[in-house]
């Protein structure tokens, strides 16, 4: 039978058991529109596109599975850039689809027409043009697999308004294989075995995951690794969630505002274990003093990753699920106990660091301190909650402070740190988790930037909570201003916030807000009985810094303990 | 990071002959701060094939970003560095010449023993299609300027593997 092209992309994103898109239509793209309304997808329309990207990527993240979404031509599709970009950097799979012109008018600068490709071009996993409505059935299913294998990303696909109304037989394919793109899954056993003897030898070992565990999901590979012969384990920003977070051998999060001890463990070990981690400059500051006196094992999918930013002497190309399973398998042999007993030294060493430097707040009797809300949050939900972040303090604050039990439940923009990624991110999770507690933590200053997705939640009924951190500032870079400026705040007060409980009356939304510590508690656990979304307006002390902090540029053990 | 000496390098990659492919390739390169000093594309014998060679330059951890990089991008199929390896290099460079009645004999000896031809003639101009490697361009160059070029015109290299010669001669020798 032949089917449009519209219908074909409908079809095909029911066979790939696409259940839920985030979108916004426009004239492009209406002929998608009308054949999606007749299917059993559910859309959820947005306000703005760039929500819509962060949507797809939020469900994606806190699923596993790819996120879609769908715009129109031209600005709806440049307003997805920023999102692409972002789940480009953290290699999360998303399918944007974006419309297009009719082909005949493609150069013509015609009304709504934009070179979305080659706009994309640096920021996607791959993009696509689809110029004949024959190549769709193909380019689709290419896109999912391309997203979601490999080291996953996003991937574009414009679809000009002409090859979604012409019509052709429709089958889509059950198998795929490309001939340039294989990426390498197993890693090769004798790199594995190298790395056994060193990971055997070694006296000080660290473990350094990243989110390739969590896109892996090789969480308790690693768990299994780290368990069995007595390794401490740090992560990046992205891994928080691959390792339990009050586990004896947690370190916490390394790196420019990672904890004291993780630093010092990385700058003092003699093995470290890369996993599913790439050497991000927030990471390592000064590259010549990161792990100087450690042999580097790196185990990435991403052969690029490798040797990017560090040397390191035991390279392993390899899904992390794959390597660490034959690493495990390898190391079995030796007994717990020994190992226990043998890794003595530098735990007590580690704990030392721990104990004259812990991560800690004084919450005083006046002015609500954001860590103390991110903590009571964690209590409140016992650690299992979806977090979604802004970016800046409140993004570090979560990361600090909320002790993330499982993979999949910490969401926020690492690489490219969007601001006002995390609300519309948080209403992704939520749809792709329907019956978890889903969070965004917020800064008064990130929420205002995708603060138009109230509409969606409140539409939806999505029982989203946002925690908004509201000290009046651009916070982190007031913080900056105040250590590296003399306290010369240039623009970073933000004159003219609205009254946010206010503002959430105003969409229908319960608004709460808590202005004293003892009010805290009360207040989530209110917002938590609600069913539906509520804001949280914590008033919280202005200018509380963000601690401990490597300044840019310098060695991670350098840190500042304000 | 110890990653040695910076070194002039001949990679070349098969690609899909697709539109936007070579946007993909020099796309990296500015996007990551790498540099082309030439580049060179054509369709290869199966017309869903191109083959680009590009000279660029780096050290050792450069070099191996650049190749694996490459080797990401979805629509590259293989990626060969000759550096290092046996391989002929060839460009053609087009270079228009004063030639006046009193240089001319010069330039048509010069040509000769340089073997390239006088592809066009005018009343004040030669233009010469030379063949050859970077440094027998080069040379010829050097020797041209003196007697006024008007303009060239290059094609950047391209490149291509030796193929391995097992003869009895070389088995002896090992």
């Amino acid at each position: 039978m032949r089917i449009s092209g519209a219908e074909i992309v409908v079809e095909s994103l029911i066979q790939e058991g696409v259940s839920s898109i985030f979108g916004y239509p426009g004239a492009a793209i209406t002929d998608i529109y009308d054949c999606l309304e007749k299917s059993p997808i559910r859309h959820y329309l947005v306000r703005h596109e760039q929500g819509a990207v962060h949507m797809a990527d939020g469900y994606a993240r806190a699923s596993g599975k790819v996120g879609v979404c769908l715009v129109t031509s031209g600005p709806g599709a440049t307003n997805t850039v920023t999102g692409i970009a972002s789940a480009y950097m953290d290699s999360i799979p998303v399918i944007v689809f974006t419309g297009q012109v009719p082909t005949p008018l493609i150069g013509n600068d015609a009304f709504q027409e934009v070179d979305i490709v080659g706009i994309t071009r640096p920021c996607t996993k791959h993009n696509y043009l689809v110029k004949k409505v024959e190549d769709l059935p193909l380019v689709i299913k290419q896109a999912f697999y391309l997203a979601r294998s490999g080291r996953p990303g996003p991937i574009l696909i414009d679809l000009p308004k002409d090859v979604l109304s012409n019509k052709t037989e429709f089958k889509y394919p059950k198998k795929i294989e490309m001939r340039n793109y294989r990426p390498t899954y197993n890693a090769h056993p004798r790199q594995i075995e190298k790395a056994a003897t060193h990971i055997l030898k070694a006296k000080k070992p660290v473990i350094y995951a990243g989110g390739g565990v969590i896109s892996s999901h090789s969480s308790s590979e690693l768990k299994t690794l780290a368990e069995s012969l007595t390794i401490p384990v740090t992560t990046t920003l992205m891994g928080l969630g691959a390792f339990p977070g009050l586990h004896p051998l947690w370190l916490g999060m390394l790196g420019m505002h990672g904890t004291y001890w993780a630093n010092m463990a990385v700058g003092h070990c003699d093995l470290l274990i890369a996993v599913g981690a790439r050497f991000d400059d927030r990471v390592t500051g000064k590259v010549d003093l990161f792990a100087p006196e450690a042999r580097i094992i790196h185990i990435d999918i991403d052969p690029t990753s490798i040797r990017k930013n560090v040397l390191v002497d035991i390279p392993i190309v390899g899904d992390c699920k794959d390597a660490l399973g034959q690493l495990n398998q390898l190391v079995q042999k030796s007994g717990k106990q020994e190992w226990r007993k043998a890794r003595q030294p530098w735990l007590e060493q580690i704990k030392e660091w721990k104990e004259t430097h812990p991560l800690t707040f004084d919450q005083g009797k006046d002015d609500i301190k954001p860590q103390y809300v991110v903590e009571k949050i964690f209590e409140t939900t016992k650690g299992k909650a979806v977090i979604a972040t802004e970016v800046g303090q409140n993004q570090m604050w979560a990361a600090q402070y909320y002790h993330f039990d499982q993979p999949n439940s910490f969401i926020t923009s690492g690489g490219l740190g969007v601001m006002g990624y995390g609300f519309p991110a948080a209403i992704g999770a939520q749809v792709a988790c329907p019956d978890r507690i889903v969070f965004d933590i917020a800064g008064d200053g990130s929420i205002q930037m995708n603060i138009q997705e109230m509409a969606t939640v409140k539409a939806n009924n999505l029982p989203v909570k946002i925690a908004i951190l509201n000290n009046g500032y651009l916070g982190m870079v007031r913080q900056v201003q105040e250590l590296f400026y003399e306290k010369r705040y240039a623009q970073t007060f933000l004159k003219g916030n609205p009254d946010f409980v206010k503002m959430a009356e105003a969409y229908g939304i319960v608004g709460l807000r808590a202005e004293r510590p003892e009010e805290v508690v009360p207040v989530i656990e209110k917002a938590l009985s609600i069913k539906g979304p509520v804001i949280i307006d914590f008033k919280v002390c202005p200018e509380e810094c963000v601690s401990p902090m490597v300044p840019a540029g310098r060695g991670m053990t350098e840190m500042l303990l304000v | 990071m110890e990653n040695g000496q910076e070194q002039k390098h001949t990679i070349s990659a098969l690609v899909d002959n697709e539109p936007g492919v070579l946007s993909r390739v020099t796309g990296l390169f500015s996007g990551r701060g790498f540099n082309i000093e030439s580049l060179c594309v054509a369709e290869t014998l199966d017309p869903l094939v191109s083959r680009i060679t590009l000279v660029t330059r780096g050290n050792d951890q450069i070099i191996e970003q650049i190749t694996k990089q490459l080797n990401k991008l979805v629509n590259v199929i293989k990626v060969m560095d000759f550096t290092n390896t046996e391989f002929v290099e060839r460009e053609m460079a087009l270079i228009k010449v004063r030639a006046e009645a009193a240089t001319r004999a010069e330039i048509l000896r010069i040509v000769d023993i340089f073997r390239c031809k006088v592809v066009d003639v005018s009343p004040q101009f030669y233009t010469i299609e030379v063949t050859g490697n970077e440094g027998k361009i080069k040379a010829l160059l050097d020797l041209l300027i003196h007697l006024g070029i008007k303009e060239i015109a290059r094609t950047g290299a391209i490149a291509m593997a030796r193929s391995k010669k097992e003869g009895p001669l070389k088995r002896e020798n090992k």
